[in-house]
């Protein structure tokens, strides 16, 4: 194949950032698990990328399951936003801070 | 032609994925993760994965994009909380944060030397490879994301539901019951009285 496995690296490293920025930018709750899922994708990419790269098939089952934790993740964090919906909470988890420290 | 397809798939993940983080309306932002989640898919198509590429676009662009647009559109507008509201220095440390983590990846990759590709077979990433895979090697993982995803599902529909006014109790629920069927039993004793004293009206 013609692309190197670096370039495959670099771009996931690129797009966790994005992600990660995302998380701490942003205040909807909504938004942050929409980060959330970039950073996911980006780590399925280079464990798949990786996975070609030795030539096995345990980087993509690990991609796999990856995905699935993070459907049940989508559940619980939709759950919770549908909650502070119901409590006719401001979508804002600058407003969720019992748990603060 | 592999790399011309590797830059278009990446420009698209990136701008998408800087929609996502940048939108201010929740929808939109879901509809750019879709374009994200789609040209990654096309970058593991690259890589000959097509099992986990389309399962990428079926769970997640197709299952787990819909739960996310259900509840956005649950939620409605009041969702828009933008991202210019952070304080600057926030923003700038979120940044140089995101920006060292990319920066040193970046060097980290470009200063290992990796050999090349390993050549593969035709059937490589096929769904029977993997699901064999699955079943065999991996069969403890595959239960425990079973189980995990209902732990989810059961945790989703708790907090999903909260926030009502707690149910009645059995003793509440019967009380209740005996005071309307006084009340409808009063109602229809005055109404029989009624009905008596206008015919008597009547005939006098």
């Amino acid at each position: 194949m013609g692309v190197p496995i670096s370039f495959f690296l670099g771009l996931s490293a690129i797009l966790f950032s994005v992600g990660l920025i995302g998380v701490l930018l942003r205040r909807s709750p909504l938004t942050i698990l929409l980060s959330l899922e970039i950073m996911l994708n980006s780590v399925n990419l280079t464990l798949v990328a990786f996975s070609r790269h030795v030539g096995g098939t345990d980087g993509q089952v690990f991609a796999l399951i990856v995905m699935g934790i993070a459907a049940a993740e989508v559940v619980v964090g939709l759950g919770l936003v549908v909650a502070m919906t119901r409590r006719e909470m401001v979508l804002d988890t600058d407003e969720l801070r019992t748990l603060n420290g | 032609m592999d790399i011309v397809v590797f830059f278009l798939a990446a420009a698209a993940a990136i701008a998408t994925a800087v929609a996502v983080v940048a939108q201010k309306n929740p929808f939109v932002s879901a509809l750019a993760l879709l374009g994200n989640l789609v040209s990654l898919a096309v970058l593991m198509l690259l890589l000959e994965a097509q099992f986990v590429a389309i399962a990428q676009i079926i769970v997640y662009a197709g299952a787990v994009m819909v739960m996310f647009l259900f509840v956005i559109a649950y939620v409605g507008p009041r969702g828009e909380v933008g991202p210019g509201d952070r304080k600057p220095w926030q923003v700038w440390l979120a940044v140089l944060a995101g920006a060292l983590i990319a920066i040193e990846v970046v060097v980290v990759t470009y200063g290992a030397s990796f050999s090349d590709w390993t050549e593969v077979k035709g059937d490589y990433g096929s769904p029977a490879a993997i699901g064999a895979a699955l079943v065999t090697n991996y069969l403890l993982a595959f239960e425990i994301v079973s189980v995990i995803l209902f732990m989810g599902a059961v945790a989703g529909v708790i907090f999903g539901t909260g926030g009502r006014p707690r149910r009645l109790s059995n003793d509440q629920v019967l009380a209740k019951e005996n005071e309307s069927a006084e009340q409808r039993r009063r109602e229809a004793s005055r109404a029989v009285l009624d009905a008596a004293r206008e015919s008597m009206g009547e005939g006098a």
